[in-house]
């Protein structure tokens, strides 16, 4: 409840030197809107960003699932077959050296202006996150309980399914709380590429036509959609590892 | 099950070049719990890995049973840490080889570890993970888990020295007293362990090493600290362990 009531006393000190630079400098309103014109802009085109918001949320939701599920699966293949690491491990650094946002325009060229494109611009920006940061658990087993589980006479698929992979869980949830900020950004990126609805679409309107409340507006939907979506993912985090400890200070988290 | 007799002979080690030990033999007498005791770097951590089929044995190394079959799912091992997997309970913890050997832990099975933790004091605390135990209660659930296999020959690798002295003192009589007629080969720092629950004593010393004569101290185990037979041995073994 006090970390609640912190975060909004930051949040009106923000707002409020926001509202103080707008008087001070006079900027005009389509340079930079005063807080309460942006309220004002969201209360009006509510619909319009509801709307618009579903679009870009439903395509970082299912360019999540579907960049976690692949990256997860990739993690996998990669610890378990050599002829896996050999083969995709190039692939995997490859994806990552090409920045994929050049990559943006061609998928939309093949996918459409649908959401189809901009949920593989979300896969892509995901996936290697999440791909390292599993195959990296993954790789770090406690030796000693490698050395048990062999003298138990366990397959390398049994010794993966129940001591790698669970061992490994800490390291993904990592993974995904980043896959989870980064989300957002290839879907917004997908959309200015080349769109017909979605908060990015909207933006890229709202701009040419000096809506620049509207615009303002659309940029906090977007975050507040990303700071729900990693505070959803970490709660899961914690639920999903019970057995981890936290070892931050606890002071730090609970004063 | 009957228990088994090892030999370990014609063993050899080099490591980087220095050779460790050659032509090293190690009896397993059946039913008996051999200690083998010496400095670090000896080579006798070794040893027990080459039984536990987790090093190559370096040629000629032979390892024989007492019924020429191969020694290969044949051992339950124990080591220094607890190696108790977190995220599991104190209950599956015990039945972690039949869930990585894909057996489904019939009613009998589960029945069967209950007891261990019975016997190794820790009833009621099946539900528990391992993070609510104190490290003498882990490596408690770790025996258990080792008495689970129930294996012909239990390698035991230095598994109290990481436990306060009180409580591997009473480790060790639950040791003695759960591990009696098994086959049982104990590495270990601490000649106080060694003659508090070993059968037959090795002292492994020099570069390149040499098995010591075994010593047999005599009376049940766990022998009682104050033994004055057990103190006139440890002097001797501490002698034998300086040389």
């Amino acid at each position: 409840m006090k970390a609640l009531l912190r975060g909004a006393i930051t949040l009106l000190v923000l707002v409020a030197g926001w509202q103080a630079l707008v008087w001070a400098t006079g900027l005009p309103r389509y340079l930079l809107p005063g807080p309460l014109a942006v309220a004002d802009a969201m209360q009006r085109q509510a619909p319009l960003l509801l709307t618009h918001g579903l679009t870009t949320l439903a395509e970082i939701l299912i360019g999540l699932v579907a960049g976690v599920a692949l990256g997860g699966v990739s993690a996998l293949l990669l610890a378990r077959f050599r002829t896996a690491r050999r083969w995709l491990m190039p692939l995997l650094l490859v994806s990552q050296a090409i920045p994929v946002f050049a990559l943006a325009p061609l998928l939309v060229l093949w996918l459409g202006y649908g959401m189809a494109s901009k949920i593989a611009m979300a896969v892509l920006v995901i996936y290697f996150p999440v791909t390292t940061a599993l195959f990296d658990g993954l790789r770090r087993t406690d030796p000693g309980w490698l050395d048990l589980a062999r003298t138990m006479g366990a397959s390398p698929a049994a010794i993966l399914w129940s001591i790698r992979l669970p061992a490994a869980l800490p390291a993904f949830w990592s993974g995904v709380r980043v896959a989870a900020a980064v989300a957002p950004i290839g879907a917004v990126i997908g959309e200015w590429v080349g769109s017909s609805s979605g908060l990015g679409y909207l933006m890229l309107h709202a701009n040419a036509r000096m809506q620049i409340d509207l615009l303002f507006a659309a940029v906090l939907v977007l975050g507040l959609f990303a700071v729900s979506l990693y505070a959803a993912v970490d709660a899961l985090a914690r639920r999903a590892l019970p057995w981890q400890p936290d070892t931050q200070p606890a002071e730090d988290a609970n004063p | 099950m009957t228990p088994l007799s090892v030999t370990i002979s014609r063993a050899r080690l080099t490591y980087g070049g220095t050779l460790l030990f050659s032509d090293l033999t190690l009896e397993l007498p059946a039913g008996r719990t051999t200690c083998l005791l010496g400095p670090s770097g000896v080579g006798k951590t070794t040893l027990l890995r080459i039984l536990a089929g987790l090093a190559e044995p370096e040629p000629p190394t032979e390892v024989v049973t007492g019924d020429r079959q191969p020694l290969a799912g044949r051992i339950a091992y124990m080591a220094q840490q607890d190696l108790l997997l977190p995220w599991l309970t104190v209950l599956d913890n015990v039945l972690l080889g039949d869930r990585l050997r894909h057996r489904r832990p019939d009613p009998a099975r589960v029945e069967q570890a209950r007891a261990l933790l019975d016997r190794v004091g820790l009833t009621g605390r099946e539900r528990d993970r391992p993070a609510a135990l104190s490290g003498g209660q882990k490596q408690r659930v770790a025996l258990a888990r080792t008495l689970m296999e129930d294996k012909p020959l239990v390698l035991m690798d230095e598994p109290f020295s990481a436990l306060d002295a009180i409580t591997r003192l009473r480790l060790q009589e639950t040791a003695a007293e759960t591990l009696a007629g098994r086959t049982v080969l104990m590495v270990t720092h601490d000649p106080l362990e060694a003659l508090r629950i070993g059968d037959r004593l090795h002292v492994m010393t020099g570069r390149p090493a040499v098995m010591g004569p075994a010593l047999e101290p005599s009376g049940p185990v766990p022998r009682r600290v104050d033994d004055p037979d057990l103190l006139a041995h440890q002097a001797e073994l501490l002698r034998r362990l300086a040389e």
